[in-house]
């Protein structure tokens, strides 16, 4: 069941590339691809029991035994919610690029069929060498998508993403190695019980750590990330804001915390450090933008700033926000990405000072972009509210210090967005292009109406998202809790 | 659904129905949906106003449905109706209804209508919601959405650059203050596992607590002083106290029925309703009393020395506001909770009376605004001058109107209270009543007397419709006739449950035994505030100009509100701006890309040897690495 969804669309990219001619086929045959795997995914959510925090959907099937390594995938309380939310994200994704893609439009849907099976991969994965071939693999078509379809400066943007996420990964591919080494295996929740000394810990917590900083992207490896987004087309943008950057902060989750958890106890002040830098900082710089995507890309490292902060808050409130938020930020950045592709369609510019009035052209547009910049503001009664607020209630009980200065970013946050919103939306009409403006039209409405349920679904009622994660956060806070290295292991320093 | 929630979600439905139908439904229709809805709220809020206020009938606690949870952390959405509420509900669903009549008219000539009802029903939903809910989280829901709803209507006419503004800096100092709210809230659950009213309030008042917390560089403090200032700060912004008001005189480019609902009645009151209804909290800490107080006192004053020269008419009656929760705040800081509601009630009727005749005055001169082009309008319009006249007198303390008996009781309680804040408080509340007398008659002497200074708006300024009128003469009945009405209100123990008083807090019931002189020097007030106007604005209306050009400097400091506006904007707009944009371009360009460009540059000349073997291309290398790795090791088995 697991393995049928998580390979559908990578059976489906194969289907598209040798078997089928002409574009508005690859079209159909990619939405059609994307949409059963998210209803198949849906009953992934069916058949699961959130009573239990044990992975869930075991497949095993040997693969090279003499090393330890094997077909291993399963999912729990804490990938679940991220198969979910690319499973969601991709059709929308598809319908986005329908009119605004127009050139190899097969390769682009094969390239996205791939980049989805990686990903899921990436989220089911339960032996490390499969995780980390999949993680590597997700690069190719994410590189394909920004060099190839993406704006003026794409290669330079195209590289840039390529290297910085590869140099991270070189160092990961140490830290499994010897994890492997030093385990006589590669599956994942086997490496959860060993013992690591603290010494040993401590140089994984940073191999690993590497990788995932990028990802995430943490201060200050993050400036691939804005060149990347503004280059990159609509969808790319959806997927790298929607659902890569959420594997950074998923590694920590499912890596760093349970496997080498006195490292990462010893660790915190350093992550709360980068974090709160990133919050302030990139906040600070994104009320200076003048291109849109650069702005919310900015804003991206803002929001994932709270999220690792909540995973390494150390209590239920903290790590529950933290991963509803990555979800939340998924739905809200998507969203906001979206909306700008969609002017971007239009008026072909994604400079703030061209834009000036939009609402009085396209107010049902207007309507939409406000709700979703109170989403990314987090007010009560959208998503963000609930996923900020646990997230900084945990960080309040665990470190009131690292709470207040965060909250600084609901300020800052609050700033940047609403002086954008009445830059692009408010004022008299700009010039004669944003005259001629048309409001959204039914497909753009209907990539929007989900995202829109979503917001408030889990702004009102959260409980089916956060029940999803109780069992496995608990287990995973005692995991993170035990003392796998005797205090003796502190000699290293 | 039981009608106590029919109270709460009728406005919601309304607001939902105008706003996303609207363009299918059409001006009259989206009106008439959000005013049914208005209605069905108000009428239910009335009924049980008369069970639970008037009648004898029990507190109404109901829980709706579960909100958050996670590990030992549950709120629900409920509903909370004691006294304290009921007396809300009456003023937030009664005037609401009134004001939606009202802007049928106002708003006539608007293309945008089904927005403009959508929105302001949507601020009545958000309120009640704030002023009913049962827990701290869900009086933050409201107070955050009545924020949005206020950033909405601000900005309602978002063509003006200046309303756009006007409606970011609400927001944003909003922002600023539930920094702090929020803080206070996650100070409540740390201590006390709960942010249940009913569950918080017992264990504080059963002292079941931790007597002081870790705050910051602080150490050790206080923990309920701390808990107070935090939820106070969140309330210096909503109701525009001293330091974080600055946005309330801007959000008067709003439509004036938004005036007069949200930034007159309703939200800014919100954070004194916040701190009567955390009064067992307030009432343990004497120390976030004092600073209640003091703030409150402090801007009751500084409100009403810049209300004196202003010339917008809609400023004057903003600053007046800020100035009258002032009162509330320093009534409240001195444990006479009951006088700040009392206040708050009667307030709410004469000042939106106050602002919807001033509406009604805009209108008649065709949105002009400024009082000096004004003048003589009495004979003109001549309803409308008779209930602004009586909200004026309401406001000014005039006998037997409703601020007499409200304004006083606060004046009568602070003195009563015999503490030096208390006393302070009281000498400021004098001082700003007089001043408050002179600024409302000045307002009403430049408007409606005199001689026309424009005649041709003169010539064409008619009566306004009866549907903006009769709500005025609603409202003017509320001005006339809530003071003596509520006045039991006053009287020990009419809140019943839904206030505390720490023993020995009993500024209120001494406040009914002061001395004649006490009870009757703000009636002096009013008479030396109303001869100083009459003086300058009938009399020699040549004089304040003279005064004007005499104290030039101290004339500008309160023309520019205390030069706040242009002090914050140095301090943290612009150094905000600068910061950011040497971060990125220093920071993010310059150091962190410098380095990764470096490095790059550095492998790319390293490159050049091997460059003819390679095709160039990363992807090419990728792939061919990973099938590389995939085979070596299947290879290897």
């Amino acid at each position: 069941m697991l393995s049928l969804v998580t390979f559908l669309p990578l059976i489906g990219a194969l289907v598209l590339f040798f078997g089928i001619q002409g574009d508005r086929a690859a079209r159909i045959w990619a939405l059609g691809t994307t949409l059963v795997t998210f209803f198949l995914s849906l009953r992934l959510l069916s058949g699961f029991d959130p009573s239990s925090p044990a992975f869930q959907f075991l497949e095993e099937v040997a693969w090279l035994p003499a090393y330890g390594i094997a077909y291993r995938m399963g999912v729990d309380g804490i990938s679940l919610p991220f198969v979910l939310l690319t499973a969601f994200l991709m059709p929308l994704c598809i319908l986005a690029s329908w009119e605004s893609i127009q050139k190899q439009v097969k390769a682009y849907m094969v390239a996205f069929l791939a980049l989805e099976s990686f990903v899921i991969g990436v989220f089911c994965a339960l032996d490390f060498i499969l995780f980390y071939i999949l993680w590597e693999a997700m690069l190719i078509p994410m590189f394909l998508l920004i060099g190839v379809w993406g704006g003026k400066n794409r290669v330079y943007a195209a590289f840039k993403f390529f290297l910085y996420t590869l140099t991270g990964s070189v160092l990961m591919l140490i830290a499994i190695l010897v994890m492997g080494y030093k385990g006589n295996t590669f599956s994942i929740p086997a490496l959860m019980a060993l013992p690591f000394s603290f010494a040993m810990q401590v140089w994984l917590f940073l191999g690993l750590f590497s990788s995932f900083a990028v990802k995430v992207p943490m201060w200050p490896v993050h400036t691939w990330l804005p060149d990347a987004h503004v280059e990159a087309p609509t969808a790319g943008s959806v997927i790298l804001a929607g659902v890569l950057l959420k594997m950074g902060a998923y590694g920590f989750l499912r890596f760093s915390l349970p496997i080498l958890p006195d490292a990462s106890r010893f660790f915190v002040p350093f992550i709360f450090a980068l974090s709160l830098v990133a919050i302030v900082y990139t906040a600070l710089v994104a009320l200076m933008q003048k291109d849109l995507k650069k702005l919310i890309a900015y804003s991206s490292v803002s929001h994932m700033g709270f999220v690792t902060i909540g995973l390494f808050a150390y209590n239920q409130q903290g790590l529950e926000g933290g991963i509803l938020q990555m979800v939340n930020h998924g739905i809200t950045a998507a969203a906001l990405f979206l909306l700008v592709g969609v002017i971007y369609d239009r008026m072909h510019t994604r400079e703030i000072a061209r834009f000036g009035g939009i609402a009085h052209r396209m107010p049902i547009y207007a309507v939409i972009f406000m709700v979703f910049t109170m989403s990314s503001v987090g007010l009560p009664g959208t998503n963000g509210f609930i996923g900020e607020f646990l997230i900084l209630l945990g960080a309040y009980l665990a470190n009131k210090g690292v709470a207040v200065v965060a909250a600084t970013g609901l300020v800052l946050g609050a700033a940047y967005m609403l002086w954008m919103f009445k830059k692009v939306l408010f004022g008299v009409v700009a010039n004669d292009e944003v005259a001629a403006l048309r409001d959204v039209n039914s497909r753009e409405i209907a990539i929007f109406i989900p995202l829109l349920i979503l917001v408030f679904w889990i702004g009102f009622y959260p409980a089916p998202f956060l029940n999803m994660m109780h069992a496995s956060v608990e287990q995973l806070l005692i995991q993170a809790n035990t003392i796998k290295a005797g205090s003796a292991a502190l000699a290293l320093f | 659904m039981s009608k106590h929630l029919l109270i709460v979600l009728a406005p919601l439905f309304g607001s939902l129905i105008a706003g996303l139908f609207g363009r299918f439904l059409g001006n009259a229709l989206a009106r008439l949906v959000t005013i049914a809805g208005m209605s069905v709220s108000a009428a239910l809020a009335i009924q049980t106003f008369f069970a639970i206020a008037v009648g004898d009938g029990e507190p109404i606690r109901q829980e709706v449905w579960s909100w958050i949870v996670s590990g030992d952390f549950r709120v629900s959405f409920g509903l909370l109706i004691d006294r304290l509420t009921a007396v809300m509900l009456i003023v937030v669903s009664g005037i609401s209804t009134l004001i939606h009549i009202y802007s049928v008219g106002y708003m006539a000539e608007d293309p945008d209508q089904p927005r403009f009802f959508s929105y302001l029903s949507l601020f009545t939903f958000a309120m009640l919601m704030l002023i009913t809910g049962d827990s701290f989280l869900q009086l933050f829901f409201g107070w955050e959405g009545v924020g949005l709803a206020s950033y909405l209507l601000i900005g309602f006419w978002f063509k003006k650059e200046s309303a756009c503004n006007a409606a970011m800096k609400a927001f944003l100092v909003n922002r600023v203050a539930d920094f702090g709210f929020a803080l206070g809230i996650f100070t409540i659950y740390q201590v006390f596992h709960s942010l249940d009213y009913a569950t918080v309030f017992r264990m504080a008042g059963t002292g079941q607590f931790a007597p002081t917390v870790d705050f910051l560089f602080w150490g050790p403090v206080d923990t309920i002083t701390l808990i107070c200032l935090l939820l106070f700060m969140g309330a210096m912004g909503k109701s525009a106290q001293f330091i974080l008001h600055t946005w309330l005189p801007d959000a008067m480019e709003g439509p004036t029925p938004v005036s007069a609902l949200i930034h007159a009645a309703t939200m800014v009151t919100a954070g004194v309703f916040m701190v009567c209804r955390a009064s067992p909290l307030f009432e343990l800490s004497p120390t976030a009393l004092g600073v209640v107080t003091l703030v409150g006192a402090t801007t009751a004053f500084f409100a009403a020395t810049v209300g004196l020269v202003q010339n917008d008419i809609k400023r004057v009656i903003a600053y007046s506001t800020c100035s009258q929760l002032g009162y509330m705040f320093f009534a409240a800081g001195v444990s006479a909770y009951a006088a700040a509601i009392f206040h708050l009630m009667t307030h709410a009727f004469f000042k939106a009376l106050l602002f919807l005749s001033a509406g009604a005055v805009i209108y008649s001169m065709h949105h002009e605004q400024d009082m000096r082009k004004m003048g003589g309008l009495r004979k003109k319009i001549p309803i409308t001058y008779t209930v602004m006249m009586i909200g004026t007198l309401a406001l000014t303390g005039f006998p037997y109107l409703a601020g007499f008996y409200s304004k006083d009781a606060i004046l009568e309680a602070a003195y009563a209270a015999h503490t030096p804040v208390g006393t302070l408080a009281w000498v400021l509340g004098m001082a700003a009543a007089v001043l408050t007398t002179f600024y409302s008659f000045r307002l009403i002497f430049m408007t409606f007397h005199g001689h026309p200074a424009d005649h041709h708006s003169y010539d064409h300024a008619k009566e306004s419709p009866w549907v903006m009128l009769l709500p005025l003469m609603v409202l003017a009945l509320g001005a006339l006739f809530s003071g003596v009405l509520g006045s039991p209100m006053t009287h020990l123990g009419w809140f019943k449950s839904a206030i505390f008083l720490a023993p020995g807090h009993d500024a209120m019931e001494h406040a009914h035994h002061v001395s004649a002189w006490v009870k009757w020097s703000p009636f002096a007030m009013f008479l030396i505030g109303l001869s100083a106007a009459y003086l300058l604005y009938i009399k020699m209306p040549g004089l304040p100009a003279i005064i004007a050009g005499h104290f030039q400097k101290t004339y500008r400091f309160l023309l520019n509100a205390w030069y706040f506006d242009r002090l914050y904007d140095r301090l943290f707009v612009q150094t905000a701006r600068r910061v950011g944009e040497g971060l990125w371009h220093t920071g993010d360009e310059g150091i962190v890309d410098g380095c990764v460009n470096g490095v790059a540059a550095v492998c790319a000349r390293l490159a050049q040897q091997l460059r003819t073997l390679q095709t160039g291309y990363v992807y090419h290398y990728a792939f061919a690495m990973l099938i590389g790795v995939l085979v070596l090791m299947s290879l290897y088995t």
